[in-house]
């Protein structure tokens, strides 16, 4: 007997700001929906979503989350309550 | 979550000014750094550098050299392997020049030769065949649509039109509305702003040395502020496995972001590959002003709204920075950086990165932030000269808090800045009278800090003293921190605690010594290793007890029975626990790795007093405070350094500092004499004011503190310097004859 297709868990919409010259590659929008519970899925629905993002992304991204800046952890959660934000991936001196 | 980290406590070791292990190695010349490191055999490197700005290279003959006895390998562009595209072949082709000489200095063939003499006299007899081409040095030409192209395909699928391919990057930041923000304005202004070049300055010029085995296998001994992002590089430009590559960090005469990548380890590497046998490879000066990275230079245009009480109603910057011949990211923070301690409701920064024929730029302690931040600092003081308007009271009128939303994206959570802004304006130094020809600089400063890859081993040894064990180079006190921080941790004598920074065969990956991440992240880890080892001694007492390990508690470096359900024993110190280790289940260890988030936002405010002299333009700096949120002081002497620092770095570039090149693209002033840092003589005192407003994303609170102190000085002393000679400067450095044209009128 065939096992029963997997249904991928339900994630909540999630907004993300992107920052000024990201978004003629989202046809201007300032703030987008996707469909998250983690860092990692931002970026994956980001690139899926909107491929323009895809150079940006691979030159890699941090994310703001509620004014914290995280820098590239794939699996901290996100939740609609969430203020998020698309940051560049930070370096320092 | 990474803001649950904090806890209040009060602190036994941590916030106590320990004596420095290093102290006395370093003050005696005992400490080793690059250039001290020798194994038998060892060959000697040296490189040739193109005399020329822009030339492409058609021949390169190294026969003769070759031929020279003593010799042992000769290495070009053709010696290293092709690879993908990224920071690891801009690294390469930086490293060695591959089609094209860049700039003045840009190395294009290297030798190893058993002696120091035979390497130079092997350099003169390589012949290179170049054709010169036309350069661009600077910012606002190289932008032009028929500047001469420094390196085709760097630019990003967001760039504008309408100019050269040297502009390889755009970047936009902001919002609101500006016309509406501006038409509430009493007044708008617009100015233009330049900063030159500058070199970190470390008094330890680059040095390496690589020794490849027979095997394939190869180690590499570097003074560096990231050893194992030097063999991430290396490894990848030379396709070798980075375990194949063992890289150790030498003691570390200053790096400031500048030791944050390679410049001649590749080199190192190949030439021992080639020649069979170790080669040592020391910069000169020359070459370190050459050929390693400074910072970027800068051309800003601001445009700023005020109202006459002093609320700033809009403002936007247009940033173009040049960072040399290869893409960075620096104008990137700029843009982020430059509003970021203002609430604004319109703002806008829109950074542009140029390609020019200098040498690859290197980060340099908030890499970006300061020059963007001395525009927007200058212009909020001139409208407070406009309406003659207390500085601080404006700039405290105007500052971001919690809730107010960032010119870069995000709201921010609980942040430091009316505090320190509150600190400043308390202090003594800020009404303090001001004698004939002096005025008074104030400045904010931001920088966004960060945690990273960070992995701490912590061995209880035998005798149960702590050996730290941590893979970040030591630029700034950090292993007096950490082991303060272990100390702290397991209830120890801070005596009892070794921190040792390993190589990178001996422990998990660590992120490059930056972003003022060290004291906070790989202090965070080392309390998560000590946490560790503190369970499994509670769990070694429960068995000797012969009780659960849960009815077990770790107090006063003790592990002691949790209640009286427990039973009575007494306390088992960490040393007998240490002793017995053996037969109770081996050696004790704690460890950690993680990806530390939660480093938390900086800001810092400076207050100067200059004098000027209205014969020659010289500025001597009076008296200068520096006021900084370190959210908790780890070794509070270690933060004062950094904030002094900064602060000294700063003042050199606001007055002195420049890269000057002639006509033919060749810079003309590679040393500190004709560079000029600023020495103790230059200096007064600088008083450091701490403010200790906890992170909550570390364990004790700590923030990162090593990079905005050198944020504010550059707009600190332009505002000091324009306020005592009543003319308003836009240029740095402020040097004499740039103050006396201004005094002139000109």
């Amino acid at each position: 007997m065939a096992a029963a297709p997997v249904t991928p868990p339900h994630k909540p919409r999630i907004k993300v700001r992107l920052w000024g010259s990201l978004r003629a590659a989202t046809g201007g929008k300032e703030v987008v929906e996707v469909e998250a519970a983690n860092f990692k899925d931002v970026i994956d629905a980001l690139a899926r979503d909107y491929p323009a993002l895809r150079p940006q992304i691979a030159r890699g991204v941090s994310l703001a989350i509620d004014g914290v800046i995280y820098k590239e952890s794939w699996f901290t959660p996100i939740n609609p309550d969430n203020e998020v934000v698309l940051m560049p991936l930070m370096v320092g001196g | 979550m990474a803001l649950d980290e904090y806890e209040k406590r009060d602190f036994r070791v941590v916030g106590k000014r320990m004596p420095r292990p290093d102290a006395i190695d370093k003050v005696t010349g005992r400490a080793l750094y690059g250039a001290d490191m020798h194994v038998p055999g060892m060959l000697v490197g040296k490189i040739l550098r193109s005399p020329h700005a822009h030339a492409r290279i058609k021949a390169i003959d190294t026969s003769a050299a070759e031929a020279l006895e003593g010799v042992r390998a000769v290495v070009t562009g053709a010696d290293f392997p092709e690879i993908a595209p990224g920071e690891a072949r801009n690294v390469r082709d930086n490293a060695m020049a591959r089609d094209k000489a860049l700039y003045d200095g840009h190395a294009v063939a290297a030798v190893a030769a058993t002696s120091a003499a035979i390497a130079r006299k092997a350099l003169k007899l390589i012949r290179v065949e170049y054709e010169i081409l036309p350069h661009v040095t600077e910012i606002s030409d190289a932008m032009k649509p028929d500047a001469p192209v420094v390196q085709e395909g760097f630019v990003q699928e967001n760039v504008p039109e309408g100019f050269s391919d040297n502009v390889i990057s755009y970047h936009q930041y902001g919002h609101g509305d500006l016309d509406a923000g501006f038409a509430q304005a009493d007044k708008v202004i617009t100015r233009r702003f330049r900063t030159a070049a500058t070199h970190q300055g470390y008094i330890e010029p680059h040095a390496a040395l690589a020794s490849f085995g027979a095997d394939g296998t190869a180690d590499l001994w570097v003074c560096t502020q990231g050893h194992y992002y030097v063999r991430q590089l290396c490894a990848e430009i030379l396709q070798m496995d980075q375990a194949q590559l063992r890289v150790t960090a030498s003691e570390i005469g200053g790096g400031f972001g500048g030791k944050t990548t390679c410049f001649i380890e590749p080199v190192a590497l190949m030439l021992s590959k080639k020649a069979g046998a170790p080669v040592k490879l020391v910069m000169t000066r020359q070459e370190v002003f050459r050929a390693s990275g400074p910072t970027v230079s800068s051309e800003i245009e601001m445009r700023m709204g005020m109202t006459k009480d002093g609320r700033i109603t809009a403002a936007e910057a247009e940033l173009h920075y040049q960072g040399g011949a290869f893409p960075n990211i620096t104008v990137q923070f700029g843009a982020m950086a430059a509003f970021a301690c203002y609430d604004l409701q319109a703002v806008q920064t829109r950074g542009y990165n140029v390609l020019t024929n200098r040498p690859k730029q290197a980060a340099y302690r908030a890499p970006g932030a300061p020059m963007a931040i001395y525009a927007v600092e200058s212009v909020v003081d001139e409208l407070c000269q406009e309406f003659d308007l207390d500085p601080l009271e404006v700039r405290l009128k105007n500052a971001a808090r919690k809730g107010t939303k960032a010119s870069y994206g995000p709201t921010y959570p609980d942040i430091g800045l009316v505090a320190t802004l509150e600190a400043a304006q308390a202090h003594p130094h800020y009404s303090a009278p001001l004698g004939p020809n002096q005025a008074r600089g104030v400045a904010c400063g931001f920088w966004f800090n960060f945690g990273g890859d960070t992995s701490v081993s912590l061995s209880v040894d035998f005798d149960g003293s702590i050996t730290v064990t941590e893979g970040n180079p030591d630029i700034g006190g950090s292993r007096v921190s950490i082991a303060m921080m272990a100390a702290e941790e397991l209830g120890v004598p801070y005596e009892s605690v070794r921190a040792v920074v390993t190589d990178t065969a001996s422990l998990g990956h660590n992120e490059v010594t930056d972003g003022s991440r060290v004291t906070f992240a790989v202090g965070l880890a080392t309390i998560k290793a000590a946490r560790a080892a503190k369970r499994e001694m509670c769990r070694r007492a429960a068995k000797i007890w012969g009780i659960d390990e849960d009815a077990v508690i770790w107090e006063d470096g003790c592990a002691k029975p949790a209640g009286p359900n427990a039973g009575k024993f007494e306390p088992l110190s960490i040393k007998e626990i240490a002793a017995k280790s053996s037969r109770t289940g081996g050696p004790i260890a704690g460890h950690h790795e993680v990806n530390a988030e939660g480093a938390g936002v900086s800001f810092g405010v400076h207050i100067a007093d200059v004098e000027v002299d209205p014969e020659t333009g010289h500025t001597r700096v009076v008296r200068y405070t520096v006021f900084q949120d370190a959210g908790k002081a780890v070794h509070p002497d270690y933060v004062e350094g950094q904030m002094q620092g900064g602060a000294a770095q700063g003042i050199g570039w606001a007055l002195n500092e420049e890269y000057i090149y002639d006509e033919n693209g060749r810079l003309l002033n590679p040393g500190f004499l004709d560079y000029r840092i600023p020495v103790a003589s230059d200096l007064p005192h600088i008083d450091a004011v701490i403010l200790e407003i906890p992170n909550p994303g570390h364990p004790y609170g700590v923030r990162g503190v090593g990079e905005t102190g050198i944020v504010p000085p550059l707009a600190t002393l332009s505002n000091a310097v324009s306020r005592a000679i009543g003319r308003r400067m836009y240029e740095l450095p402020m040097s004499p004859p740039r103050i006396l044209k201004a005094i002139k009128g000109g």
